[in-house]
């Protein structure tokens, strides 16, 4: 990045706070997250949408932070892994994928995470199959998905209790 | 990280400002959700100089009736919203199958229609970072001193996958085209000059780098159904090695108006994924006055599959791509028949959503 | 190290199912991954690399990326004479190539800038002058093109290496033999697609030192690297082994990005970080080696195995690697399961100018696997035998040693296939079901740690120390580095069990070599098995210092007392007793500071002859798996309906976690069944030498999602075996291993085709089908120019574990407490 490397700056409410950045207007949110507001949580793996481990959600829908052009977030309500906890308390996607060993390494953790999160706001009665479907745009190589599905599931049956 | 290339971004508030844009800077390139457009601009394949985003054309995410009965889609749709309109439930079922299936959730959250129609035709000598291509001395398609723009007459202007073809021939990958093909549908185009309004089929050109008839300087506005849509029978068949995340190596849209005892007054059959373009099967007709029985549904097949062309430049060998495009389109015929999908194996069940 | 009764015992958190120590930092996205680091005046570096296959530099011009604004430093192989790699055998490895490229993708310059915008613009200006090569893209054309060479070392021309061993008198067992089956078989190489990009922050600390970060399984080797390769003092440098966000094998080397952010660091004065794009970590790769097999199998009228025979020939890329290693685990674990009382094997791999092979989950024993398991399905058919019968007659017995004099432990096997076979209705469905369904059954076995090191130093290859604190908090400190595997975890519950403390009240400090003892690496399966006997040892060190002070206090004998529920009483009266925190302060007050340590070392080998160490582990895992399978006959697509997995874990310690490798296991190994590949194109010759990756994308890459992955059932067998702690033995790898020859297994009961060759595709089921001989695969193994064979009587035919036509060895102990060994 030069000197005369266009910049943009957007405001938006990330986790619930707004913000105003301005950064390099070639990044995309996941480079604006990571490099700009320090947000580390969402990660990546390809940066080319093949993989899924940079999804947050944005207007409360689950997206790719790799494919989304941070200029075109001016406004947007963007929530990351790190605004998922209630305070210092775990959601229930968190305390469920904690116990059920959906997370091994992790990385791909927080993409699944906001995923399930954006499915289950939505639906939150969701089958096993539609499970299957809303995840399958994050890839794990550590679990073979089952006790993620199982997790997402099991926090769901305790969202719905609560 | 990959990186996008310095450029600039700029939000249009109307398909005016944005064709007004186009009409400017040669280099300026519409940015609808981007999730094409995007990864292209890390790999290097093209470097433009001002995105133009149509975000905040909000009339480009209308769905509205069209006086006489037909319906048009605002390009800038998501193939989420499409996949789960009930207005597509029935007859325009091979939309809802097609965008249902396009690459992963949180594309199609993002992805639009117009972004699907527009697809960059897609080859494994093309879809590579800058670094791989050199390594192959770069190709017809993308050319080492392109910055997006294909010049033909330079030594490393040669196809990979036919060296001795004087055209690219990377892959129509588009599962929305052969769907909207079937139905029957147009597109109108709009440019700082006017309007203009043509059959989808012919948005496109079997040629890998000028796949489309759509000039720079227009944006695809709108899709229109046909005004008798409702009355046909349709289904889109995808074939991808996973159940998400792929691109389609062979897409089939079928539609039919089927008469009393079930002769066939209409058909229209597509092929995707097999050539530069998606192709209206030219025999589609020969269906008509026909009952779809075993003998005429393998017959058509035969035909269609002869148009399919696949070479090595995809996911799956093409030799077996061609095979499947004959069972493919014979499966798809036999759904609209009325045949159980879960009769015809397990690669049959995936094929189809909704 | 010989764990009591009372660890045989546990009655603590071992064994029960719960949330890791680390979970809530791993659902919370705090950990810090190598890319997640950053730090003020950080600096960034891009990777030139070859985009030629196979040259000579000519020369290097970096005079206009230098010119460029930001960039700070420009390296190249000038600044790096030191060769580097992870065997002593084969340090073959220039952090940046010095003379020549080996293929597409070997890094040539480094260009170091303010911004990593700067450095991939700066990388693109580096202008580097080649002269051609031969382009050797396969193992054939390596043993038909001896020059040029790849490498100067190697036993021949592009060969690497070429072993052959022969245990008793194989072809007088094949001419007695009732039966004789002869097979070839190829297996695809593959690579692990973590998800994470490895990753690298080097900087030169306030002490002027080297402190690295990086997403490393081996801190340890890479230290040695470090040191070898910057030629300093390996005391002024420390590693920092950041939570890999995926392994599986691919960042167990020491990696030449990680010595130039090193080198860089260390010259600038700045941190200097680098993240590989995905490209770059196909590069990388050290995955599946490509493995073209033949296996003869003599058995008798009822099937049993009287002798087995076994060719292999690895595409071993264009370095060293862990290769030579991989060459002989291509073959040291076929006798380990099955009663084999006769064996010969010959290996051999070659150079090609390609992304070098190396381990991925199962190392080297995956494919010959896949080769024996499909070859018993045949045997089973061909003789009108069910093949979970065949496979039962003829396990391997506990406690024996094998013709290759391998220690086998306690083998749960015979468990493993009962189960799976109930779990399927294995024995009432196969060869029963319709046309297009069907079910297939295959079996493994894979080490608990390798017996001997990879460096032959008689030191531990696992150390663990505690520190007891005032508090009542115990911090572990391990070597052992957090691939995902939940080791952290393995360590906190061992300490925890045997303490009595819950294992959220032990912090665990791992893979940081400026603060943990060293631990040889999360690689082979080893750390539950040694970092766990270490931790027993310095835990029961603690406890009985503690013990000693807490009984003098009761009046009880320390050996009555329990430790548990944060207390330490009298087993005969739990209400005489202390709290954990009383018994501490006890101790520390007699004792003085508290802290302990344990260490671990496997015994000695029973094999002594040359090439005997690759093989030998403290005792084995099993496996055994059926997989269902519909296949379309008009397509030939395969859709997996089912998996019944069983593991012999020997105890579980931790059962979620266990049950998640076991299902990550049968997930990857899917994937290589059906369709992951690391493959390259060559372009028309006559137009183009290049050589390159098909497909080093995670798109075109293909591994299962979400959608794509069968319902598991997983059953645990539980054993305890003395070797491990508490009798657990490995589950990361052994779980993968059946899944590919089951896979093709239930493909052959389906559509009664064989596909020999792996991955199993579509295409290959309809060219089988298409086929007179109803089968794909390699139709003959290529020919090699064997050596002698080093012949080795098994055990029971008189054999105490060296060769007979050997010649004494030598070997001497290095500087760095390395044992090199001559011939």
């Amino acid at each position: 990045m030069t000197d005369d490397t266009p910049r943009t700056t957007v405001r938006m409410t990330v986790n619930g706070e707004d913000v105003e950045t301005t950064f390099g207007t070639h990044k995309t949110l996941l480079e604006v997250l990571r490099e700009e507001l320090g947000l580390t949580g969402t990660k990546h793996g390809c940066e080319l949408g093949e993989c899924g481990a940079c999804a947050v959600e944005v207007d409360g829908k689950p997206i790719l932070s790799c494919l989304l052009m941070a200029a075109e977030c001016d406004g947007a309500k963007v929530e990351t892994v790190e605004g998922l906890m209630d305070d210092a308390r775990l959601h229930p996607l968190q305390e469920a994928f904690a116990d059920l060993g959906a997370a091994q390494c992790g990385y791909c953790t927080p993409g699944f995470l906001m995923t399930a999160k954006s499915l289950l706001d939505a639906n939150p009665k969701a089958t096993r199959a539609e499970v299957k479907e809303a995840l399958s745009g994050c890839l794990c190589r550590c679990t073979g998905y089952q006790q993620i599905f199982d997790a997402v599931l099991s926090a769901a049956d305790k969202m719905g209790r609560a | 990280m990959m990186r996008a290339p310095p450029l600039r971004h700029v939000f249009a508030t109307s398909v005016k400002e944005a064709a007004h844009l186009l009409a400017t800077d040669p280099r300026a390139m519409i940015l609808a959700g981007g999730t094409d457009v995007v990864p292209n601009l890390k790999r290097r394949q093209f470097a433009p100089s001002l995105l133009v985003s149509v975000k905040r054309v909000d009339a480009l995410r209308a769905i509205r009736a069209v006086a006489g009965g037909g319906l048009s889609i605002g390009a800038g749709v998501s193939l989420s919203d499409l996949a789960v309109d009930a207005r597509f439930a029935k007859a325009a079922r091979a939309l809802r199958s097609a965008t249902a299936q396009v690459a992963t959730p949180h594309i199609r959250n993002v992805a639009t229609l117009g972004g699907n129609l527009c697809l960059d035709t897609r080859c494994t000598y093309y879809d590579q970072n800058l670094e791989w291509r050199q390594a192959i001395g770069y190709c017809m398609k993308a050319p080492k001193s392109s910055g997006g723009v294909a010049l033909r007459d330079k030594e490393d202007c040669i196809c990979w996958v036919a060296p001795q073809s004087p055209k690219c021939k990377a892959v129509s990958s588009t599962d929305s085209a052969p769907a909207l093909i079937a139905l029957g549908a147009s597109v109108v185009l709009e440019s700082k000059d006017g309007e203009r309004t043509l059959p989808l089929r012919e948005l496109y050109a079997d040629d890998g780098m000028a796949f489309l008839t759509k000039r720079g300087d227009e944006i695809l506005r709108e899709v229109v159904l046909p005004a008798d849509f409702q009355h046909w029978t349709s289904t889109y068949w995808k074939l991808r090695r996973r159940d998400s995340f792929d691109f389609p190596v062979l897409g089939v849209g079928a539609a039919l108006k089927l008469g009393s005892g079930g002769t066939i007054t209409d058909a229209r059959i597509a092929l995707g994924g097999v050539l530069s373009a998606p192709i209206l099967v030219p025999e589609s007709a020969t269906l008509v006055g026909k009952t779809l029985t075993d003998d005429a549904i393998t017959a058509f097949a035969e035909l269609a599959a002869k148009h399919a062309k696949p070479l090595d430049n995809t996911d799956l060998e093409f030799p077996w791509r061609k095979r499947v495009t004959k069972v493919f389109v014979a499966n798809a015929l036999k759904e609209l028949r009325g045949d159980d999908r879960a009769s015809m194996g397990r690669l049959a069940e995936r094929a189809v959503v909704g | 190290m010989n764990p009591t009764n009372w660890n045989r015992d546990p009655k603590n958190s071992v064994g029960k199912p719960r949330r890791r120590v680390d979970a809530r930092a791993r659902v919370t996205g705090q950990v810090r991954f190598a890319d997640d680091l950053s730090l003020p005046r950080m600096l960034h570096c891009r990777l030139v690399r070859s985009h030629v296959p196979h040259a000579k530099i000519l020369g290097i011009d970096a005079s206009k990326a230098l010119a460029r604004k930001g960039v700070k430093l420009v390296l190249t192989g000038e600044h790096f004479p030191i060769a580097y790699g992870v065997l002593p055998v084969s340090h073959d490895e220039h952090p940046l190539c010095n003379d020549k490229v080996r293929f597409v993708g070997d890094p040539v310059a480094a260009v170091i800038a303010t911004t990593e915008e700067e450095a991939i613009d700066a990388a693109n200006d580096v202008v580097v002058h080649y002269e051609s090569l031969t382009t050797i893209a396969t193992p054939q054309e390596a043993l038909a093109t001896p020059e040029p060479r790849i490498h100067t070392y190697g036993d021949s021309g592009n060969v690497h290496k070429k072993v052959h061993f022969e245990f008793g008198d194989v072809d007088a067992s094949f001419a007695g033999a009732a039966h004789v089956f002869d097979d070839t078989f190829f297996y695809e190489g593959n690579t692990h697609l973590p998800i994470e990009e490895h990753a690298s922050l080097a900087i030169q600390d306030p002490e002027g030192k080297l402190c690295i970060w990086s997403s490393t399984q081996t801190p340890h080797y890479l230290h040695k690297a470090l040191a070898k390769a910057l030629a300093m003092d390996p005391a002024h440098i420390r590693v920092i082994a950041t939570p890999n966000g995926g392994g599986f094998g691919g960042k167990s080397d020491p990696f030449n990005h990680e010595i130039v952010v090193a080198k860089a660091a260390l010259m600038l004065g700045r941190p200097v970080k680098i993240c590989l794009t995905r490209l770059e970590v196909f590069y990388c790769h050290r995955g599946r080696h490509p493995i073209e097999m033949r296996m003869r199998t003599a058995t008798d009228k009822d099937g049993n195995v009287l002798a087995l025979d076994l060719q292999t020939l690895l595409d071993g890329g264009s370095y060293g690697s862990y290769g030579v290693a991989s060459t002989f685990y291509s073959g040291a674990l076929q006798t380990v399961t099955y009663t084999i009382p006769r064996y010969r094997f010959r290996g051999c791999r070659a150079f090609t100018n390609k992304p070098p092979c190396g381990p991925k989950r199962g190392h080297g024993t995956p494919q010959p696997r896949f080769a024996q398991e499909v070859q018993l399905d045949r045997i089973a058919v061909k003789l009108g035998k069910n093949p979970a019968a065949l496979r039962l007659q003829q396990l391997a017995q506990p406690g024996s040693l094998t013709a290759n004099f391998m220690r086998i432990g306690t083998i749960g096997l015979g468990a493993c296939i009962d189960k799976v076979v109930e779990g399927s209705r294995f024995r009432e469905r196969w060869g029963k079901l319709p046309f297009g369904r069907g079910l297939g059954l295959a079996c493994s076995s894979y080490l608990c740690g390798a017996g001997l090191a990879i460096n032959w130093a008689e030191l531990p290859h696992s150390g663990v120390q505690l520190r007891l604190d005032r508090s009542g908090e115990v911090t572990a400190f391990c070597g052992a580095t957090e691939i995902g595997q939940g080791s952290d975890d393995v360590l906190a519950n061992i300490v925890a069990e045997i303490l009595g403390i819950p294992p959220f009240d032990v912090r665990v400090v791992t893979g940081d070599t400026g603060l943990t003892p060293v631990d040889l690496g999360s690689y082979s399966s080893r750390v539950t098995l040694m970092m766990g006997n270490a931790a027993i040892q310095a835990a029961e060190r603690a406890r009985d210092l503690i013990a000693k002070s807490a009984g003098e206090k009761l009046g009880v004998p320390a050996s009555r007392l329990v430790f548990a529920n944060k207390r330490v009483f009298d087993a005969q009266d739990p209400n005489v007793g202390m709290t954990w925190l009383e018994a501490l302060h006890r101790a520390e007050s007699d004792h003085g500071t508290l802290g302990t340590v344990g260490s671990y070392r496997p015994a000695a080998p029973a094999a002594k002859y040359k090439g005997g160490g690759v093989g030998p582990s403290p005792t084995y895992s099993y496996s055994a798996a059926v997989i269902e399978t519909q296949v379309d006959p008009d397509t030939g697509w395969i859709h997996v309906e089912h998996v019944w997995v069983a593991h012999d874990i020997g105890r579980s310690l931790n059962p979620t976690l266990v049950e998640g490798q076991v299902i990550g296991s049968v997930y990857m190994g899917l994937g290589e069944a059906l369709m992951e590949e690391q493959v390259f194109r060559r372009l028309p010759p006559r137009l183009s030498n290049a050589l390159v990756h098909k497909i080093p994308s995670i798109l075109e890459y293909k591994s299962l999602t979400s959608k794509d992955m069968p319902d598991v059932t997983t059953y645990l067998i539980e054993d305890p075996d003395s070797a491990g702690p508490f009798g657990a033995k490995e589950v990361g790898q052994g779980p993968l291993l059946p899944m590919m020859p089951a896979l093709a297994n239930s493909v052959f009961d389906a559509v009664g085709v064989r596909v020999d060759e792996i991955p199993v595709t579509p295409e290959k089921v309809i060219r089988a089908l298409e086929a007179k001989s109803k089968r794909y695969g390699p139709d003959e193994f290529p020919t090699v120019d064997w050596p002698e064979p080093l012949k080795v009587a098994p055990p029971w035919e008189g054999g105490d574990g060296t060769a007979q036509n050997e010649k004494p060895r030598k070997s001497k102990i290095a500087k760095d407490g390395t044992r090199i060994v001559t011939p």
